[in-house]
């Protein structure tokens, strides 16, 4: 039981405990399926989230692209379903049976190549992760490897979030354009659509998402994440200690690509449908919210950020469809003027040494000394800025 | 081919008779309305209820799920209206079967998913008896799956490509034939047009129409397409068409360019010299929401294939017009998908109230056959394929932003949403 304890507390599992305790025991006891639904497709964006505290928080750079990860993940999974949801007997009455109705519209007679492996679920699992990691790679190591960094980073990410979008709406032949991929029903055989099935995907999400924290958690008090800090700190120290460091901005960003994708994929298969309106620029910027909003160093916050900010937007907009876009402004501005650190600086700066405040007078008979040991020293920049180094030279 | 149907079920025959019957029976309707009224507020909620529908004793609660923000707001209000519209007129009728109308209403923000989750939300959480809402092809596409495995029933107002045909949803705007074949058979023999230009916004409904143009033109008036071109939703810059225009000289332009890009193209044309004492235009995506933006100084002349205008001059048509400025303000113009929205919840209440009860089930099962004289468009019914009959007519554009009706098909024509030979 000290053990655990200390393992606990070594790698302060215990704000992670009480997410999983919530999104596994509470949310599931307290909520009806159609909200507990709602969660899942939540906790979807929250991969994103963590996804952006690796790469932004850490890894010092900001990606305004995180949906064209999200979408081509979602896309893979949308692209396998969509085939089994096309077989002969069910399109009969298209012109060309077997081949998804879009493709039927637009006049195509046969499925193109690059849809044929989307036929095998492994595969498309492997796409899943492995594509939009191949075009993260293609992105970061064309930039990092020539310095290209900060804002200049952040805009590129942004175009290949237009071009994306462009592409999908332009080639709507092979990938139903604004419409997107829709009336996915099964996967292999099983009906995605069944209340069973929204607990199970729902269990599903939670656990991936949990699983990607503790991965990232184990990166982090890696060497890996210390370089990380540092870099993001200091690029120009890492360097000339002899580290390449644009290798590792590169494994950060595909990091945080391979987690927005599985977001991406268990979004399609908990909503049912996938468009270019998660590719975007919009998108991509709300996810950045989200993580702002959570907190930029905090994985857990991050999830906390996904989850406030979705609940806020479909509160708001259920109670109050004519105002909800204001409300939802009101909130993005509120919490970034009061918490620069989001809901875990919050946590961090005043609840955490409140609690640790309470705990010490309680003992206070017991031991004498303070436990209330001093909190570690809020990340120096401002959520919403680039964080470029303070001292980078390209800093005119 | 896909026009003919059996004689004795013509709808215009009957709708002949029944027009005779109803203004013979015309001092008689107050009477009888009362009298149902008041018999069916007697059928008890169990009975008219038994799929756990959002319905009391007193009150039924409907949903209502289009853009009030976002790109599509502007488009989407209209509808908006005139089915509040509708909605406020049966309420103080009396409502259906005897309860009144309660509008649970949700905005879908112009964003497919949130189309998506709003309509989950009506339908499981509120249990709305039916749904009038969507706007755009993506929109109806995203709830579709919802409201089949929910069994809902959606009311759809927006003339639309096509190739679909859902039991869980009622089409009242047309599909692409209706609003397509008769106007290019106007085009080709009163303006003796032979060659087309066809150019679209990129996406499904303008491309499907499209393709059912030009097998149309191509096969069966032996014309020619001289031209097909796309912009992307958005596109503002026309320079291009229009040079190509200018050198393939066709008869006609069809034009099916949507939303914002219409203001660009009609400015652009008219800076080139195209205009409508040059060059004939039909569209069939221009309203008179459209028309605000354009401006009448540069469309003025140009002709829009409709079912529905709001200069027609019909009594219906003028008690409609009438009670939608005095609640919305003089300045309101109303186009062919917000009449297309009143008649929603007029359809859904008829289908009721013929099937005495709310279940989707039956409101769909009854839904075929029904019939609504007083829409403003004249007369509709709803086909078995759920898509209603209806007719088609040209209008052209005037320099107030109005239209001038000028033809109109001569028969109600068939809903047809999957066209044989256009495919």
């Amino acid at each position: 039981m000290d053990s655990l304890k200390a393992l606990i507390k070594r790698y302060q599992l215990g704000s992670l405990l009480l997410l999983t305790l919530l999104l596994v025991v509470v949310l599931p006891l307290t909520l009806d399926i159609f909200r507990l639904n709602l969660v899942g497709k939540y906790l979807c964006y929250a991969f994103v989230a963590v996804g952006l505290v690796m790469v932004w928080g850490y890894g010092g750079v900001l990606s305004l692209g995180q949906g064209v990860f999200f979408g081509l993940g979602g896309y893979a999974m949308a692209m396998f379903l969509k085939l089994e949801a096309s077989d002969p007997e069910s399109t009969k009455i298209q012109s060309t049976p077997g081949i998804p109705d879009f493709m039927d519209w637009n006049q195509i007679t046969s499925l193109p190549a690059f849809w044929v492996p989307f036929k095998s679920l492994p595969l498309a699992l492997l796409a899943v992760v492995l594509v939009p990691m191949a075009l993260a790679w293609l992105i970061s190591f064309a930039m990092f490897k020539r310095r290209v960094g900060g804002v200049y980073f952040a805009i590129i990410t942004q175009a290949v979030a237009l071009i994306c979008t462009v592409l999908i709406i332009g080639q709507q032949g092979y990938t139903g354009g604004v419409n997107g991929m829709t009336d996915l029903k099964t996967m292999l055989g099983w009906d995605t659509r069944t209340d069973s099935a929204k607990y199970i995907l729902y269990f599903l999400s939670a656990g991936l998402l949990i699983a990607s924290i503790l991965l990232c958690m184990w990166i982090q008090k890696s060497k890996l994440g210390t370089l990380l800090l540092a870099m993001r700190d200091k690029e120009d120290r890492v360097r000339f200690s002899g580290y390449d460091v644009a290798m590792f901005k590169v494994f950060v960003f595909c990091l945080a690509a391979a987690l927005s994708a599985i977001g991406g994929a268990m979004f399609t298969l908990q909503v049912g449908f996938m468009s270019p309106s998660f590719v975007g620029i919009v998108p991509s910027i709300e996810m950045v919210i989200f993580a702002a909003v959570g907190g930029r160093m905090s994985l857990v916050g991050a999830v906390y950020g996904a989850l406030l900010v979705n609940f806020g937007k479909t509160y708001f907009s259920e109670t109050a469809p004519d105002l909800w876009l204001f409300l939802m402004a009101a909130l993005f501005i509120g919490v970034v003027l009061a918490f620069p650190n989001g809901l875990a600086g919050l946590y961090e700066s005043h609840i955490k040494p409140w609690i640790a405040r309470r705990l010490a007078a309680r003992k206070a008979g017991a031991t004498p000394r303070t436990p209330a040991a001093p909190t570690p020293p809020a990340p120096p920049a401002s959520p919403m800025s680039g964080s470029a180094p303070p001292a980078a030279p390209a800093q005119a | 081919m896909s026009h003919d149907h059996d004689s004795h079920d013509s709808p215009e025959s009957n709708n002949r008779r029944r027009l005779l019957q109803g203004m013979a029976a015309l001092p008689l309707i107050g009477l009888p309305a009362v009298s149902n009224f008041a018999r069916a507020a007697n059928i008890p909620t169990a009975q008219v209820n038994t799929t756990k529908l959002a319905v009391t004793d007193t009150e039924v609660v409907v949903g209502q799920l289009h853009s009030a923000t976002g790109t599509m707001a502007i488009s989407e209000t209209g509808s908006i209206q005139a089915e509040q519209l509708a909605i406020d007129q049966i309420n103080a009728m009396g409502g259906v079967l005897g309860r009144k109308i309660r509008v649970i209403k949700e905005d879908g923000a112009s964003d497919w998913p949130t189309f998506a989750e709003k309509s989950k939300k009506l339908l499981i959480n509120d249990r709305a008896a039916c749904v009038f809402g969507c706007w755009t092809s993506a929109s109806r596409k995203a709830v579709l799956p919802i409201f089949e495995k929910e069994n809902g029933l959606l009311y759809y107002p927006t003339f639309y490509e096509g190739l679909e045909q859902s039991k869980n949803v009622i089409y009242t705007g047309q599909e692409a034939t209706q609003q397509i074949l008769w106007g290019l058979d106007w085009a080709n023999t009163e303006k003796k047009a032979k060659s087309f230009f066809l150019i679209g916004s990129d996406y499904i409904w303008p491309r499907t129409s499209n393709k059912i143009a030009r097998k149309h033109i191509e096969n069966k008036l032996k014309g020619k397409v001289v031209g097909e071109e796309y912009y992307p939703l958005g596109h503002t810059n026309f320079n291009s068409l229009i040079n190509k225009i200018k050198l393939a000289k066709p008869d006609c332009i069809y034009a099916v360019v949507v939303g914002g890009s219409n203001v660009s193209f009609y400015k652009q044309l008219k800076a080139a010299g195209i205009t409508a004492d040059k060059q004939f235009l039909l569209t069939i995506s221009v309203t008179e929401d459209e028309l605000l933006g354009i401006g009448g100084e540069n469309s003025a002349g140009f002709y829009a294939c409709m079912k529905y205008f709001q200069s027609l001059d019909n009594p219906n048509n003028k008690k409609f017009v009438e009670a939608f400025k005095a609640k919305y303000g003089p300045k309101s113009v109303i186009g062919d998908v917000t009449q297309a929205g009143y008649l929603g919840p007029w359809l859904w209440k008829a289908a009721v109230e013929k099937a005495k009860s709310f279940d989707v089930a039956k409101v769909a099962a009854a839904s075929p056959g029904i019939e609504f004289k007083e829409a403003p468009e004249g007369y509709v019914k709803i086909h078995e394929n759920h898509h209603l009959w209806s007719k088609a007519r040209i209008g052209q554009m005037t320099m107030d932003g109005q239209f001038k009706v000028i033809a109109e098909s001569p028969q109600l024509i068939v809903p047809d949403p999957f066209p044989k030979g256009y495919q």
